[in-house]
């Protein structure tokens, strides 16, 4: 399969070296509460290959590490949170990057302009002091030298323009806009340099159905007209199915599963995505859904083995006593499950 | 208009209530308390002098007790009170006859109000701003000295700090007149001698002030800082890659700011207070003097002026700092 | 306790409860006093700091030593009947404004406020001087009371608004709980922390208040506190005649108070708020 810019340049191929790449990568949260030390692996050993131009997504319950993940992709680690292990390795035109052996400043100028980040929570976190065209210009000047205040907000005006949004809107603070307006504003600022890269955490949540879907077709919008790729991290697997190329299933810190959307709602092989996709409602069957029994382990303390062995139906002896690795099971299909395997 | 109704209207008439009642209070708290002024007053003469005849004790009472406005009824002296205060009227001062009280006040009005208005200026936005710094980096070692100076001189009241400036700087090492607003003898004019010695006399107290208001104001930036760091747009803005100065400067201290104008409102009547204070340790020709020689004289009449005076003053001055702050925030100004 | 354990490991609680402590004692010491505090010419006068007198002796023929354990002593007795009394005054404001709501509240607040506008000093300065010659500690203290209130009736009326709208005591309410028990067990148990924090700050506030009002004259002078010991070194002019242990002994001795009680108050009230606590652990 393949898909153009939006500029009409070379095509892409899926066997292009991925855009985003990482190894082993491991991020833990120390934490000392009162003397005693606690370890929550939010992040346990990720392995990731993301292309150019494609809609990546991310599912997983609440708490098992996918805004971790994020923040380790966007080479935002800060105490708390320490890097134990792996490497993320951006490509810029002509050579990989590994992300943490950047500086601080040279991290900071790839922000907006290579990769940008859209934050759970979106409502809050424009300047509540200060118009959106501040807001906006802050952003521009960190990044864009040379630019006079006159030149930014006609590039933001102009920007809000291409993606359907109220120039009018620039003129408000934060506090006069809605919700949905605000996740909007957001995500139309995170494509406002044209990032090759741009990852989204939950931009869905907390909104309801009808701006919901303002928000997911924003997000296409601005995917095929840049051409570029889009991390997106949500549970609700109805957002994933509409926009998603790629999703990856995550649990417990690891990737279990990770396929084409039709594959994955298709074809699950990791019992936890059969639970998971079982679940939803389907036109026209009735009948009564499952979903998996009892409840992710904590972070802190978790099981030998594969994580999920404790509310699998069924288990091996190696469930409990050995990590199943991430492996390809068929062409752009990756599992990691014993059992899965030996099917 | 909702800006009018919710927010203007009802702050217009707290103010008011609050000087009605707080004037109210000042004419009835003497006349509730056991004790008598005039008859206090007249005991601490005769505790002076030598023996007076009756009948001009009948008469000295009878002066007194017109002098402090208790001629007629409650409510009739309720009414005098509230017309002599609307003329601007406090009666007259007691031991410095008959110097009218709301002359003496108008003499060290100037000296209260040029320390007051610099040094709060001085420490607010000094203390602010450093503070807010502090509060951004707040892992690095002149952060964490400044805090660690703050804790030490911040519970300290204003009187016991001022006490220790004096011993430390006009006594131990004298570099600094230990009372007075000017020299003995030096004219008021508008040239620098004068100007010069101004400045050399209130130094002190002026540094006084300061500092203990600074660390006031470090402290709660400081702690009002660290909460705004992690505040979901500051976190943003980093993500962004904005630029570090811009975000200690718009994101960080620009909202932090905003509690911080509330809190200067709240605090005017305890920094007045300090002022007073301090400049009664000084020797300090301004209001703090004059009300220290109502107490030491029983001036009665001085200190009811006084404090009618500077419950009318800070009630305005609060107002103003309400009025200004919708400017600063427009979730305020756009409701 | 696992409590104290845990606030022993803040440096600041520490250094604090241990200098508390040592002037606690130095104040009961103050019952085996070989001197009568009230009495003057005791002693020889202004003698300086030697065996017999550690502190030396001061203009009206009192030994400093003593006279500084009974100031301490009094001096705290003022702070801790104003504290007690006035969080008694918080407490009921703040629950009352906090639960009730509505116009009660908006009254209450008023009140409270006022009190915060208006410059206290005054009006308690005018207040002593008409009560001072009777003037004893008891009524000191209660008349630093009644204006000591107002700022922690606010905090303690926000805690009682979040807890109001907890779920607990909706089910309270639902299952036909009365109002003043609701209050005093469901309540109570939040809010006792807090009223200890505010307790520690009012006291070192009152203490403050009392020395200020004792140097202008304007308490009972002839009990020994930390402020008449001060007024009285002044009305002396010890600084002048060179007595600094007179001077410096309720200086020193009331900056330790003041800066103890507040890091005691701080550590306490930053251990309470759960913001600042992991802050303070997550981030080394």
């Amino acid at each position: 399969m393949v898909k153009t810019t939006f500029m009409g340049e070379w095509p892409i191929l899926n066997t292009e070296p991925p855009i985003l790449r990482t190894e082993g990568l491991k991020a833990f949260y120390v934490l000392d509460v009162h003397g005693v030390q606690k370890v929550v692996k939010a992040v346990n050993e990720v392995d990731l290959n993301i292309r150019e131009n494609e809609v990546y997504g991310i599912a997983g319950e609440s708490g098992c590490g996918k805004t971790t993940l994020l923040k380790a992709l966007y080479g935002a680690i800060e105490p708390p949170l320490r890097l134990m292990g792996g490497t993320v390795y951006y490509r810029v035109p002509g050579e990989e990057i590994d992300v943490f052996m950047l500086s601080a400043e040279e991290k900071r100028r790839l922000r907006w302009e290579y990769i940008a980040y859209i934050p759970q929570g979106s409502m809050s976190v424009l300047n509540p002091v200060t118009k959106l065209k501040e807001t906006y210009q802050d952003f521009i000047s960190s990044h864009v030298t040379g630019k006079t205040r006159a030149d930014a907000f006609k590039i933001a005006a102009g920007h809000m323009a291409e993606l359907g949004l109220p120039r009018k809107l620039l003129d408000a603070y934060p506090h006069q806009l809605s919700g949905g307006m605000r996740q909007r504003v957001t995500i139309a600022l995170a494509a406002l340099l044209k990032p090759r890269i741009m990852i989204a955490d939950e931009p869905t949540t907390a909104l309801d159905v009808v701006v919901q879907r303002g928000v997911v077709q924003l997000l296409r919008d601005i995917q095929q007209r840049l051409g570029n790729t889009i991390i997106l991290v949500t549970h609700d697997m109805g957002v994933q199915a509409n926009i998603a190329d790629r999703v990856a299933i995550m649990y417990a810190g690891k990737i279990i599963e990770e396929a084409t959307t039709e594959e994955i709602f298709g074809n699950p092989l990791h019992p936890y995505t059969r639970y998971l996709i079982q679940s939803l409602p389907k036109f026209g069957d009735k009948t009564a859904r499952t979903s998996a029994p009892g409840s992710p382990p904590s972070l802190m303390d978790l099981p030998s083995g594969c994580p999920f062995h404790l509310r699998c139906p069924d288990t091996l002896e190696t469930c409990i006593e050995q990590m199943p690795p991430l492996v390809a099971v068929a062409s752009s299909h990756r599992v990691a499950c014993w059992l899965a395997r030996e099917r | 208009m909702t800006f009018l109704k919710r927010y203007l209207i009802p702050r217009l008439i707290q103010y008011f209530l609050v000087i009605f009642l707080g004037i109210t209070a000042v004419f009835f708290i003497p006349r509730f308390l056991p004790n008598d002024p005039v008859v206090q007053t007249v005991a601490a003469l005769q505790a002076r002098g030598s023996s007076v005849d009756p009948a001009t004790i009948d008469q000295m009472v009878a002066d007194l007790t017109e002098l402090y406005g208790l001629e007629g009824s409650l409510l009739q002296q309720y009414g005098a009170f509230w017309r002599r205060l609307l003329h601007a009227d406090f009666g007259v001062s007691f031991f410095q006859f008959p110097a009218p009280v709301s002359e003496l006040i108008a003499a060290a009005l100037p000296w209260t109000l040029g320390l007051l208005f610099v040094t709060t200026v001085i420490s607010w936005t000094g203390g602010n701003l450093i503070g807010g710094l502090a509060g951004y980096y707040n892992r690095k070692r002149w952060s964490r000295a400044l805090d660690g100076v703050s804790m030490v001189i911040r519970p300290l009241p204003y009187y016991i700090f001022a006490f220790a400036l004096l011993l430390m700087f006009a006594w131990a090492i004298k570099w600094f007149p230990t009372s007075g607003g000017i020299g003995i003898g030096r004219k008021v004019a508008l040239n620098w001698p004068f100007i010069k010695d101004v400045l050399w006399h209130s130094f002190l107290p002026a540094l006084s002030l300061t500092i203990l208001g600074g660390a006031i104001w470090f402290q709660t930036m400081k702690l009002i800082v660290q909460n705004v760091n992690a505040e979901d747009f500051v976190q943003y803005a980093q993500l962004g890659g904005v630029k570090e100065d811009r975000i200690v400067s718009r994101y960080v201290i620009r909202n932090a700011m905003l509690p911080q104008i509330t809190a200067l409102a709240l605090a005017l009547g305890q920094i007045f207070s300090g002022a007073l204070i301090t400049e009664i340790v000084f020797s300090y020709p301004g209001l703090g003097g004059l009300l220290y020689n109502a107490i030491v004289n029983g001036d009665y009449n001085l200190i009811l002026g006084i404090t009618a005076l500077s419950i009318i003053a800070i009630t305005t001055a609060i107002l103003v700092l309400d009025l200004l702050y919708p400017l600063f925030d427009p979730r305020v100004r756009y409701m | 306790m696992k409590v104290f354990r845990d606030l022993f490991r803040d440096y600041r609680f520490a250094v604090s409860f241990c200098v508390l402590c040592a002037l606690l004692i130095f104040a009961c010491l103050s019952f085996f006093a070989p001197y009568d505090p009230t009495l003057w010419h005791v002693v020889p006068r202004d003698l300086r700091p030697s065996r017999a007198h550690l502190l030396g002796t001061d203009s009206n023929g009192q030994d400093i030593f003593w006279t500084a354990s009974f100031a301490v002593r009094n001096s705290v007795i003022v702070a801790l009947i104003a504290g007690v009394v006035s969080r008694i005054i918080a407490v009921l404001f703040g629950m009352i404004a906090g639960y009730k709501g509505g116009n009660t509240d908006r009254v209450l607040m008023f009140i409270s406020d006022s009190l915060l506008v208006i410059p206290l000093f005054l009006i308690i300065v005018l207040m002593a001087m008409l009560v001072r010659a009777s003037m004893n500690l008891v009524t000191l203290g209660l008349l630093l009371a009644l204006f000591g209130w107002a700022w922690d009736a606010r905090v303690i009326r926000s805690l009682i608004l979040s807890l109001r709208t907890r779920e607990f005591t909706e089910t309270a309410i639902l299952s036909g709980a009365r109002t003043l028990p609701l209050v005093l067990n469901e309540y109570m148990p939040y809010a006792m922390p807090l009223v200890f924090s505010t307790l520690i700050n009012n006291m070192a506030w009152a203490i403050g208040l009392e020395m200020t009002l004792a140097i202008l004259g304007l308490t009972n002078v002839l009990i020994p506190t930390l402020g008449t010991m001060l007024y009285w070194a002044i009305n002396y002019h010890a600084i002048l005649l060179g007595r600094w242990w007179w001077v410096l002994t309720p200086v020193v001795l009331s900056v330790l108070l003041f800066v103890a009680l507040y890091w005691m108050s701080v550590s306490v009230s930053e251990y309470l708020d759960p913001r600042t606590r992991v802050q303070r652990v997550g981030a080394e």
